[in-house]
């Protein structure tokens, strides 16, 4: 294909190691996450098949989903859920047998994966990443084509460095304005969820441009990559540029010297051409937007924080008005209702999505000077241990602690329940992860997506609250 | 993996739109080290009470027409969220080998492939026919025949569907893909040549 093309066109291009008559595509994986949920299998086939892994360097496996949070955890070996020390023992020992690095939870460079990738300078502009974790899109930020992969394909990549895909759409969603006081790239992500639906992305790699996201520091831009999944599309961009490359320069696996120079050459080809065409344009201005907040069990059921809870019968698609009856008996809720009528139980700050420094900073804003509300519990989990020293060099654990949040280990904690950081049933959070599905958080358990902005605010107040009534 | 060739079953109707994979099958389930047992837990939280874990006796799986059905007719967006192949681990553990829905995540897609379970993409006309058929029970079940990629409801209607040419070519051969991949070992070779020399730093 010559002529003009999208970002998303140069990498998989440059990626296409063989292409079938059926269109078929064998693509070149550069980059692969790996963590302990999602790869004890894949290494199992390697092993059953007397196979090996391709280009071990071309690894890193840390976990993070299934260790605990509680502050002052020692090793592996002092974890009490015996499934789940297990589970990092087999991931331990993979990484050893196959020759693949690994970090483990007592080095300070653990956390989340899609925290620590980019940290690591792992993460770069034009290659392709994968990982066994949908949330992989984060990497997007970067200007890299990083999707995520089930265990069977975890274990392709090991065995082959490829994987065998079909091309996407292109789609862009250009953002324009400025985003007002008290909204962040969480607010705009949701909005554009709203806007498009959870399966609106479906088939496309979703490219984020215009004024609004070339505004974004690299943290914001990865909040909004990250919840590119949660709109249905395979993997979301934003084109490198001199934030991307300031961010990169000089961490431990980037390039370094004459190498770096040559990097940065190259990278600077990725962006999208003048004149290429996309399968789908979105547009949407953010200058508008209020603080935004979840109402029902999917990520698309968000409405400003100075709404109500919407009314089915106002519904005319019977598929959309059926889920919506569901959601609102599941999150216990009224048609109605204020949204800042609705008190919760926990408030987590942490995830993939909202666990950087950035994130830190912001909730540190809005908490200080404050207390958290007796009827909640408050916690704040940094996304890996590098963000975690930053944070307490900055005193940002002080201001947590006096506020009475809870100031914990990285890991991914209560975004998702399984490393004992969970709602119980019937219980409500307001919570900074990217998924308010039925029993996401705990069997019963109630969630509210918002900014960690709206989360200190909603610890404070008790409830669902406008953080802009408190940073006036 | 398995191969798919022809299936006749019992259909399950789950209307639910948008069904997550959490929905399929909760995080606290992800500890496991293996491939199987999961189909005890596959729709945990529609299949017992949260609190006091008693089988919840309105869902479809557990009620006696349905705790067999091997295939599955499912809302919109069907697999949607998380990249967990626990999810198609957990319908094949239970005995599920095909979902037919109007639209499925990617990942998903990709996930429930690789593990010999066919998933039809049907449009919103048929989907409603075939979810009727299921809503029949025991006494009526459905066949799906990948080869001549036919779909024959429980009243005898028959309902053509589409399907990739190479994931068709997998299935009904049982094929693993890792092993396709492999005979194409020199092309990988040279294109991992090419980009060392072009892009040296991914190699350091
Ligand atoms: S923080 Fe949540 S969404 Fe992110 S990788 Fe961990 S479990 Fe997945």
């Amino acid at each position: 294909m010559s002529g003009p093309k999208t970002l998303f066109d140069k990498i998989w291009e440059s990626h296409l190691v063989d292409q079938q008559d059926d269109g078929t595509c064998l693509v070149y994986i550069d980059r692969q996450l790996i963590h302990e949920i999602t790869s004890a299998q894949a290494f199992d086939g390697l092993r059953e098949s007397g196979r090996k892994a391709r280009r071990p360097e071309a690894n890193l496996c840390v976990p993070d989903h299934n260790v605990p949070t509680t502050p002052g955890r020692g090793g592996t070996d002092e974890i009490e859920d015996d499934a789940s020390r297990i589970q990092l023992e087999v991931l331990e020992a993979n990484a050893a047998e196959f020759g693949l690095p690994y970090i483990s939870i007592n080095d300070e460079r653990q956390g989340i994966v899609h925290v620590i990738g980019p940290e690591q300078g792992f993460t770069q502009p034009g290659v392709t990443l994968v990982c066994g974790d949908s949330h992989t899109a984060t990497h997007g930020a970067f200007g890299a084509l990083a999707f995520g992969v089930g265990t069977s394909e975890v274990e392709h990549v090991l065995a082959t460095q490829t994987l065998i895909q079909r091309p996407a759409k292109n789609m862009r969603i250009t953002v324009t304005g400025s985003l007002p006081e008290g909204c962040t790239a969480k607010d705009l992500v949701l909005a554009i969820i709203g806007k498009i639906g959870t399966a609106g992305g479906t088939g496309h790699v979703i490219e984020y441009a215009g004024p609004a996201i070339e505004e974004l520091s690299m943290e914001g831009r990865m909040t909004v990559c990250n919840m590119t999944i949660e709109a249905g599309a395979r993997a979301g961009l934003v084109a490198p540029d001199e934030k991307t490359f300031e961010y990169l320069k000089g961490r431990p696996q980037c390039p370094k010297g004459a190498q770096w120079e040559m990097a940065v050459e190259q990278w600077r080809k990725l962006p999208t051409d003048v004149g290429a065409t996309y399968d789908t344009e979105i547009q949407l201005d953010v200058s508008e937007i209020v603080p935004q907040v979840t109402w029902g069990t999917s990520p698309e059921d968000e409405i400003g924080i100075t709404g109500v809870v919407p009314d089915p019968a106002q519904v005319s698609d019977a598929n959309r008005r059926s889920a919506m009856e569901r959601s609102l008996e599941y999150m216990d809720l009224k048609p109605g209702m204020k949204m800042t009528d609705i008190a919760v139980d926990k408030v987590f700050i942490g995830s993939c999505t909202n666990s950087r420094i950035e994130d830190m900073r912001a909730a540190a804003a809005v908490a200080k000077g404050h207390k958290v509300a007796d009827s909640v519990y408050a916690m704040v989990v940094p996304g890996s241990g590098l963000v975690k020293m930053q944070a307490e060099e900055e005193g940002l654990d002080k201001i947590f602690e006096e506020a009475g949040f809870h100031w914990r280990e990285p890991g991914c904690s209560m975004c998702l329940a399984m490393n004992g950081d969970m709602l119980q049933p019937g219980e409500r959070s307001a919570s900074t992860s990217n998924r308010n599905f039925e029993g996401r958080q705990g069997p019963g358990g109630r969630t509210h997506l918002v900014s960690p902005m709206m989360a200190a605010a909603a610890a404070i107040a008790g409830h669902l609250a406008d953080v802009r009534d408190l940073i006036k | 993996m398995e191969k798919f060739t022809k299936l006749t079953a019992v259909a399950a109707p789950l209307p639910i739109v948008n069904c997550d994979t959490d929905k399929i099958i909760p995080a606290r389930f992800l500890k496991t080290l293996t491939r199987t047992g999961l189909g005890k837990n596959l729709f945990d939280p529609l299949r017992y009470d949260p609190k006091t874990g008693e089988e919840n006796p309105d869902f479809v799986l557990n009620k006696p027409a349905y705790r067999n059905s091997e295939i599955l007719v499912a809302g919109h967006n069907f697999g949607c969220g998380s990249s967990r192949e626990h999810a198609p681990w957990a319908l094949l553990d239970f005995g599920i080998r095909c979902v037919i829905s109007t639209d499925f995540a990617d990942i998903f897609y990709n996930n429930s492939s690789k593990n010999g379970i066919l998933l039809i993409k049907v449009s919103p006309e048929e989907l409603e026919q075939l979810m009727e058929g299921a809503e029949r029970g025991a006494n009526a079940t459905m066949t799906v025949d990948l080869e001549s990629q036919e779909i024959t409801n429980s009243d005898g209607e028959k309902i053509i569907f589409e399907v990739d040419s190479f994931k068709k070519h997998c299935l009904l051969n049982g094929l693993d893909d890792i092993g396709l991949t492999l005979k194409k070992e020199s092309s990988i070779s040279a294109y991992e040549k090419k980009q060392k020399a072009s892009e040296p730093w991914l190699y350091a």
